[in-house]
């Protein structure tokens, strides 16, 4: 199964950045993890990227090629393209503040 | 009992195996790695986990038409095909034939942010992808440990790994885990623990300054193995176990003789030199013609049409050419015709055990039917005299497995008390030729015994041992009162025994001659007596003769008087006194 959701917001009341935030979330398969990361994503983006964000889903059960270009072991993984360097965060999102350090939107101390 | 006993046999039998088509490997594992199940490698640093677990997938792709998945966790897919290119493996060529994957598993612990439950089915579903995309029936996973320095959470990972090791075998793949050596347990992490059906330890230790490269198989379920430690060498066709299986004394044995070379040497040795396939040891000290000997044994094999593999650890071949051709030897002609080929290396250049696989690789590959080591004691510093005795013992061993006739020197130190140092390996040899120095009279003659030939009658007689420029020549030593005798001291004495004999012989002419004169003396003084004699003889006869004429005149005279005086003759005849008186009376 594939899950591809994009989503744009243009006019950001508190854009952090003038980049465009692209993310891709690596999943194998609709598990309770995969799941749970998918929401703890959006509502993350929905929190602090306020809209200048793209996530685009990734299930290797039906891309399995795609698991070598992003270098995927764990899964969930959400990789941060954009903006530069590539971040990647491992895990179900759940720890939020591990998210917003691995996303670079808190430093971390 | 007698099933008890029949069980491990049959499920050694039963159980399939994977042939990795390593030199040796396959020996000890008796056929290979369990075929669908994973085996780990492990080892410390340096010691070739990575290159044995790829020769074992491109032998895999090559010998066995089993293609495999490499998957990296340390070196990039352009670094590993350059690493193994100068062992001869063309992985770019079968990376692009489809009969490997190389897949490189980049992880980077600064990278990743750890938040929450996470699986690794990432890493399944790659390897499952890499697996499918092929059809592989190998996978190596090199080394999995890089995946606990690049993953926080120790426990997931360990659960995951479980789970990997049970979904590699579900998925029937022969696997090769590489691990790192731990200090106090065979991994570092502990990776022992979830792969249990077949564990080879690699080692690399220095001794000496020499290294030397170990493989022992610490387990093996369900399998017959050998459990020592193997050395092993990367060479430039791969790795290698040394073949060493065959440690029984069970090999075939040859009647053959073939000769030494050296005609009045196989007389010695019961008239037709050694048996083909035995070893022989032949022991001297510096500069008693010990390499000689070998050239002669080499060109007598090659003159038969023998293949004859030199080791050399003192000369390079030209040289030992170059010498030999000043005692008549043309050792250039076999080489040139390919019976003959040198192998020379510095017994310092690598360990005892690397020496020992090169030759076993250098004999595998000439087939030689003769296999000269000069000198076998060279290699003592590049081990220990344990580690010498074994090797030798495997050397002999392999040797005699093969059929090939094993010729070695060995330099001892002039003294009867270091001649006890080769009784270890003497032991082991077939034959063993000793040559002597003998000093005195200003002058050093050698000589040479023949202390054993096992199964042979040999001579025991000392002979000298003579080196000139036709050649090797073995001449009777001169043995008497005054002991043995060589050299120019020989040669006088035999000078004197010639001189002897002259005047003997001289003495007993003169004193026939002076016999003879006698006798040629006595003869005619013979003669002269019996000519005399004769003519005394004569005379006496005539005397006698005129006896009887004179007796037989006065008879007739007597009676004619008688007959005249008319007497009774019959009464003068018969009365004796009246007819002497009658005489007496005229």
């Amino acid at each position: 199964m594939r899950t591809k959701t994009v989503k744009r917001r243009a006019s950001g009341i508190q854009r952090r950045r003038e980049k465009l935030w692209q993310l891709r979330l690596y999943v194998a398969g609709q598990t309770p993890k995969s799941l749970a990361a998918f929401s703890n994503l959006k509502r993350i983006c929905e929190t602090h990227l306020n809209g200048c964000y793209s996530i685009e889903v990734v299930d290797l059960i039906d891309q399995p090629e795609l698991s070598r270009g992003d270098q995927i072991l764990a899964i969930p993984t959400l990789v941060r393209k954009l903006p530069q360097p590539v971040r990647k965060i491992i895990g179900d999102l759940s720890d939020t503040e591990r998210v917003l350090v691995g996303l670079d939107l808190r430093p971390a101390n | 009992m007698k099933n008890n006993l029949q069980r491990p046999t049959r499920s050694a039998v039963c159980l399939p195996k994977c042939p990795t088509g390593i030199h040796g490997l396959d020996e000890i594992t008796n056929g290979g790695l369990p075929r669908g199940r994973p085996t780990l490698v492990c080892g410390g640093a340096g010691c070739g986990k990575t290159l044995m677990a790829m020769e074992f997938l491109v032998r895999g792709a090559v010998q066995f038409g089993e293609p495999g998945v490499f998957m990296s966790f340390e070196e990039t897919g352009g670094e590993l095909k350059s690493n193994v290119a100068s062992l001869g493996f063309d992985l770019a060529g079968l990376v692009r034939r489809r009969k490997i994957v190389l897949d490189y598993v980049y992880i980077e612990r600064s990278e990743i942010q750890e938040t929450g439950e996470y699986d690794l089915e990432g890493l399944f579903v790659r390897l499952n992808h890499a697996i499918d995309s092929i059809g592989a029936k190998r996978v190596v996973l090199d080394t999995l440990e890089a995946l606990f320095a690049g993953l926080p959470n120790e426990a997931i990972l360990r659960a995951e790994l479980r789970r990997l090791f049970r979904w590699l075998k579900e998925k029937g793949v022969t696997a090769v885990i590489t691990a790192e050596r731990g200090r106090e347990q065979l991994t570092r992490h502990g990776l022992e623990e979830y792969v249990s059906d077949c564990v080879i330890l690699l080692d690399h230790r220095v001794h000496d300054q020499i290294a030397t490269r170990h493989l022992r198989v610490v387990k093996y379920r369900g399998s017959l193995h050998g459990t020592n430690e193997f050395p092993f060498l990367i060479g430039e066709d791969g790795l290698s176990v040394l073949p060493i299986t065959s440690l029984g004394l069970n090999h075939k044995v040859s009647g053959e003789r073939v000769s030494t070379g050296i005609p009045r040497l196989d007389a010695m040795l019961g008239g037709r030199g050694f048996f083909r396939g035995s070893s022989v040891l032949l022991t001297g000290t510096p500069g008693t013609g010990k390499t000689s000997v070998a050239a002669h044994f080499a060109q007598a094999a090659a003159q038969r049409g023998d293949r004859v593999l030199f080791f050399s650890f003192e000369e390079s071949p030209n040289q030992i050419v170059r010498n030999m051709r000043s005692i008549g030897l043309r050792l250039e002609l076999p080489v040139e015709r390919g019976l003959l080929r040198f192998h020379s290396a510095r017994p310092t250049l690598c360990g005892l055990e690397m020496h020992l696989a090169t030759m076993f690789r250098e004999i595998a590959t000439f087939k030689p039917a003769v296999v000269i080591v000069d000198p076998i004691t060279s290699l003592l510093v590049a081990g220990t005299d344990s580690e010498t005795k074994g090797m030798v013992t495997r050397l002999i061993d392999f040797l005699k497995g093969e059929r090939v006739t094993s010729f070695f020197t060995s330099l001892t130190h002039g003294g009867h008390a270091l001649q006890q140092s080769e009784i270890a390996m003497s032991s082991l040899m077939d034959s063993w030729l000793l040559l002597q120095d003998f000093e005195g009279n200003g002058e050093r003659n050698r000589v040479l015994y023949v202390l054993k030939a096992r199964g042979m009658a040999h001579s025991n007689q000392v002979r000298e041992f003579l080196i000139s420029n036709r050649g090797i020549d073995l001449v009777d030593a001169y043995i008497g009162p005054s002991g043995v005798l060589t050299g120019a001291s020989r040669v006088a004495q035999a000078a004197r025994e010639k001189a002897e004999a002259l005047a003997g012989q001289q003495d007993a002419s003169r004193r026939k001659r002076e016999l003879e004169r006698k006798r040629s003396t006595l003869e005619q003084q013979i003669a002269g007596l019996r000519s005399e004699y004769e003519c005394e003889e004569l005379e006496l006869r005539r005397l006698d003769n005129q006896a009887g004429a004179r007796t037989q005149v006065l008879t007739a005279e007597r009676s004619e008087l008688s007959r005249l005086r008319h007497a009774d003759g019959i009464r003068a005849w018969a009365g004796k006194p009246g007819k002497t008186q009658t005489k007496d009376q005229r």
